[in-house]
């Protein structure tokens, strides 16, 4: 990928290099299946602990017991969503998220309805904040989970969730935070932000696709949503991907180690390119100007759509995203900005940068003359 | 991304616009006719890549056809012409072909009436 600028972090990450060097130093006839008790089979169930321990210190989790390993962030989200509602139903059949989750919340909690739950969702503000007083009139004692993510992935606004964490627990409910954007990028304290369940996912934190965790409170119960043999305190049955799960758990540390140096290295980058792009006719910033992901920088432009943009930037040698419904499969625009109020043609010119550790300040020139070249071609060709 | 035939034709002989931007394509076609041939055309487009390549297409088809040729361009001819398009974008992005129908029949329309050419906004 010589040459080309990847600004789509949050679709995508590399993965870290220290976690390929410790990738690298994994056994090559490594073969352990954790349920046995050889040698082996041990030194699978270290990896696992030593994964767990990692997992757990990023988060602020006392006991690594509460960590269980799942294929994803959208699997977590399910197990969490599902597995709390209907194994805690009889103190109510009701959810609440916000309207701006992920699919992969939005759907478990809609799907619910299925089993005789009301799903309630809680509007955000223009800048994609969670209104707390819908939350505290949504909330009652018989909403047995309550979902909203730690920041969103689409906007980057991160949401106050201590003051979320309070209206729920006021109502005796638990709190399912989705932190897969936000976890080793701002510090997060499952105790401190009082959250009950947590989601990450292990390419976020710059592991391998297809493994992510779930944060358990301890004294929180959960039901499974598949069933099979006992791996994972029987909340994810079938044998565990060792090799993902170790690689996560070194991701995590680094994650963890290189924040309180890599974050404010990403807000520098990320703020020189909000300010270059809004600085281009009709370009506004989506999501919260302050309250946001320190590699999150999402924009919107009038008169131009946003798979037009990405082809055009992508011709620039750019990778970036977009809300646009042109590139989702169901063709419809993206949820998240109407909710912030966007119209419907507004939120087809949406073009979204997420940045990673390879990205520099050297690189955002390139970015903003690349977005003005963009948006001045499209603009000459609308009809609008 | 190379779109040909890019732009407006100022005092057209027909102009066609189809699609809204709620739906996220809007496209509009602009005709000269000499002798019933159209001789020029241009377009705009508010839409994805496939509508900004089927608006690209319809026009490079169209150029130097009689209009009675011109009519019989559907969208599947455009389709087939940039060698397929994704599915679910055959619908939604694939107006090009109607776009050129209305600007044709929008001349021939002034033709019968007597009118000069269309105004576009």
């Amino acid at each position: 990928m010589e040459g080309r600028i990847y600004l789509d972090h949050a679709a995508a990450m590399p993965v870290h290099p220290g976690v390929a060097r410790f990738a690298r130093r994994f056994p090559e006839s490594f073969a352990g299946n954790p349920s046995t008790i050889y040698r082996e089979g041990l030194f699978a169930q270290e990896a696992l602990a030593e994964a767990r321990e990692k997992v757990a210190a990023l988060i602020g989790a006392g006991d690594p017991a509460s960590i269980i390993f799942t294929s994803g962030a959208t699997e977590s989200n399910n197990i969490a969503i599902r597995g709390a509602a209907l194994r805690n139903k009889k103190t109510g059949k009701m959810v609440v998220t916000s309207t701006i989750e992920h699919i992969s919340v939005l759907n478990p909690a809609k799907d619910l309805q299925k089993s005789g739950f009301t799903f309630t969702l809680v509007p955000v503000d223009r800048f994609g904040v969670i209104d707390l007083d819908a939350l505290g009139a949504a909330v009652t004692p018989e909403t047995v989970v309550t979902s909203v993510h730690y920041a969103n992935n689409e906007i980057g606004t991160v949401q106050p969730i201590r003051e979320v964490a309070e209206i729920v627990h006021d109502r005796g409910g638990f709190l399912h935070v989705d932190a897969t954007d936000a976890a080793g990028r701002i510090p997060i304290n499952v105790g401190r932000d009082g959250i009950d369940l947590l989601t990450l996912s292990g390419n976020q934190l710059g592991g391998p696709d297809g493994v992510g965790a779930l944060y358990i409170r301890p004294g929180v119960r959960v039901q499974p949503v598949l069933v099979g043999g006992g791996q994972e305190r029987g909340l994810r049955p079938g044998t565990e991907n060792v090799f993902g799960i170790a690689c996560m758990g070194e991701a995590a540390r680094l994650a963890g180690e290189e924040m309180p140096e890599e974050s404010p290295r990403l807000v520098a980058i990320r703020d020189r390119l909000i300010a270059g792009i809004t600085g281009i006719e009709e370009a506004f910033l989506t999501g919260h100007p302050a309250e946001r992901l320190p590699h999150h920088a999402s924009f919107r432009f009038s008169r131009i759509e946003g798979e037009s943009i990405q082809l055009a930037m992508n011709a620039l040698g750019i990778a970036v995203a977009t809300g646009s419904a042109c590139t989702s499969r169901t063709l419809e625009a993206s949820h998240v900005l109407l909710a912030i109020g966007l119209a419907h043609d507004e939120a087809h010119g949406s073009m979204v940068a997420t940045l990673g550790r390879r990205n520099s300040l050297d690189e955002v020139p390139r970015v903003v003359n690349a977005a003005r070249e963009t948006v001045k071609r499209l603009r000459a060709i609308t009809p609008l | 991304m190379n779109p040909h035939n890019v732009g407006v034709i100022e005092n057209p002989d027909g102009y066609g616009k189809v699609g809204n931007p709620v739906c996220g394509d809007l496209m509009e076609i602009f005709i000269r006719v000499r002798d019933d041939v159209i001789e020029d055309i241009r377009f705009r487009t508010f839409g994805c890549g496939s509508a900004i390549a089927t608006s690209s297409m319809v026009t490079d088809l169209a150029k130097g056809k009689t209009l009675d040729e011109a009519l019989k361009i559907t969208r599947d001819d455009v389709a087939t012409e940039l060698d397929g398009l994704p599915p679910r974008k055959m619908h939604c992005s694939n107006l090009a072909a109607d776009a050129l129908h209305a600007a044709i029949r929008d001349y021939r329309e002034k033709q019968k009436t007597g009118e000069g050419a269309a105004q576009h906004p």
